[in-house]
């Protein structure tokens, strides 16, 4: 009786045990998953990252796209043919990052599907080092709170994604030597102001415009 | 007539001391002008060191202070006395391989700092290298003057200097009134109302930091910031000493603002944060470039960290 006995108490246990197992292989499973997902939802910081910068009325992209045939061949396009590629051209064309099936994603390497507002995944890619300092906040402007809600900037608010390369600036006027100096008490002569007021204002008149 | 002389010496209760006093004293009143003398003068004359001021004193030279603004400027300037915040020390990070020299920050400290536009202040000095030159041990003999069209220019790289908020500061040793001392946030400060214009301070310090006013600072009045710190970018007079203070009145809050140099930067070559905030933008790039800081040699050891990103 007693190795009977200990038969079924066994097979019991071992079906129990396989339950369990498949429990327990599941539920790391589940953890697993979540933990990456949200490994990955808590690697970008919460700090506000203000919309992409498209061009006016171009978004969404499938209000001229969703009636065109789809083309995948490289060739010079017909309309936005203000964008000129200096970005690895020649390796990469549009629909290596702009997805061809639905224009209002864009796309990995891999095929998977990615929004505009989280751009920075696609660009982190290939820039995988300059991303992690941008995660850091080192890489790229940052403005705010010091210690506080601080606002972060999508690569493509400075970077044009199709020619990433800063364009060169103006400086403003290098400071007074010494011999120049032309100073009087007078308190009658006009102050020079401050040139940056000026470009400021012609800036945010700039973008008014636009 | 020899016996009468000796006679008539009395002593008096007057002693030396009292005597010296009393001419100083009354000398020094002379030199107040009685035409104009409000209380305002007075209280200014006798005015405390800011760190023997306890905050009704504090406050007290703040509505004076006040007043006077609005009488010479027309502004109602709006002063804090903030303290520092608790566990804070700030450090400032400077990443060379993308600052391109385009004085934005020059400038934007100058709009924030209240500066003086005539005689020009300036308290960051944008300097260009040659490229593949020794250049960090000679730095004086990089020119801070050049004005191309366009900015970076071929074969030249920018390194911006202002003040590197020393934890060791020289200038602080030799202000012979104290006027000018560290912060426990690490920020040097100058009291300009104890500043008596001696210019040691200018001397002392390695960097080019401290800037004289040489005459009455003038700025337009639509162009002043009214938002100041006692410490920092309140209306200076002429002959004080001034230099950069991580823009006190806006980081000493909480929350605070990032300095106004790190705001405008377009390049986003300028980084700020506390040095003892192991989770700071400043100490990531510690940790994680290669930084190195002007002069270290003299040990000054400054809190402003020049590095290169990748």
């Amino acid at each position: 009786m007693k190795p009977q006995i200990s038969k079924v108490i066994d097979g019991e246990m071992s079906v129990v045990l396989r339950y369990f197992e498949l429990i327990a292989l599941s539920a790391l499973l589940l953890s697993m998953f979540y933990v990456t997902v949200t490994a990955a939802a808590d690697d970008i910081p919460d700090y506000f990252v203000p919309p992409p910068p498209f061009s006016e009325d171009i978004f969404p992209c499938s209000g001229c796209h969703a009636d065109m045939e789809v083309n995948t061949t490289r060739r010079k396009l017909d309309f936005h043919e203000n964008i000129v590629l200096k970005h690895a051209e020649e390796q990469r064309w549009c629909l290596d990052c702009h997805n061809a099936n639905d224009r209002d994603k864009l796309r990995y390497a891999s095929g998977q599907l990615i929004s505009f507002e989280e751009s920075y995944y696609l660009c982190g890619q290939c820039h995988g080092t300059i991303f992690r300092d941008w995660k850091a906040g080192v890489h790229g402007k940052r403005t705010g709170m010091w210690n506080g809600k601080k606002q972060y900037r999508l690569c493509v608010h400075c970077h044009n994604p199709h020619q990433p390369k800063f364009k060169p600036l103006a400086p403003l006027p290098p400071p007074i030597r010494p011999d120049d100096i032309k100073y009087t008490e007078s308190a009658s002569d006009e102050v020079p102001r401050n040139p940056l007021e000026s470009l400021l204002k012609s800036e945010s008149d700039h973008a008014q415009e636009h | 007539m020899r016996k009468n002389t000796k006679k008539k010496i009395v002593s008096r209760p007057v002693d030396r001391r009292s005597v010296l006093k009393g001419t100083v004293m009354g000398l020094a009143s002379l030199a107040i002008p009685f035409g104009t003398a409000d209380a305002s003068i007075w209280e200014s004359f006798f005015q405390k060191h800011f760190r023997e001021m306890n905050d009704d004193e504090k406050q007290e030279v703040i509505e004076r202070m006040k007043t006077e603004y609005a009488e010479e400027y027309g502004v109602d300037f709006n002063i804090r006395t903030t303290n520092p915040i608790p566990g804070v020390l700030f450090g400032y990070g400077l990443d060379l391989s993308r600052c391109i020299g385009c004085r934005r920050c020059v400038y934007g400290c100058v709009k924030e700092n209240n500066q003086s536009r005539d005689p020009q202040i300036h308290w960051i000095s944008v300097l260009q290298f040659e490229k593949g030159h020794k250049w960090v041990n000679i730095f004086e003999e990089a020119t801070k003057y050049y004005n191309p069209h366009e900015v970076p220019e071929e074969d030249f790289f920018y390194m911006p200097v202002q003040c590197q908020q020393c934890e060791n500061p020289p200038c602080v040793k030799v202000c012979p009134t104290q006027a000018t001392w560290k912060e426990r946030d690490g920020i040097t400060v100058i009291d300009y109302n104890w500043c008596i214009g001696c210019r040691y301070c200018m001397a002392a310090c390695p960097y080019g930091a401290r800037h004289f006013n040489w005459g009455k600072p003038r700025v337009a009045k639509e162009e002043l910031n009214p938002e100041v710190h006692y410490l920092g970018n309140r209306p200076r007079m002429k002959g004080v000493v001034e230099k950069c203070t991580f823009c006190i009145q806006r980081t000493r809050e909480n929350p605070g603002r990032y300095p106004a140099c790190v705001e405008i930067c377009p390049v986003g070559a300028r980084k700020f944060g506390n040095l003892l905030d192991p989770e700071s933008e400043i100490r990531y790039c510690i940790e994680n470039k290669r930084v190195f800081r002007l002069k270290e040699d003299l040990n000054t050891s400054p809190k402003f960290y020049y590095f290169f990103a990748t």
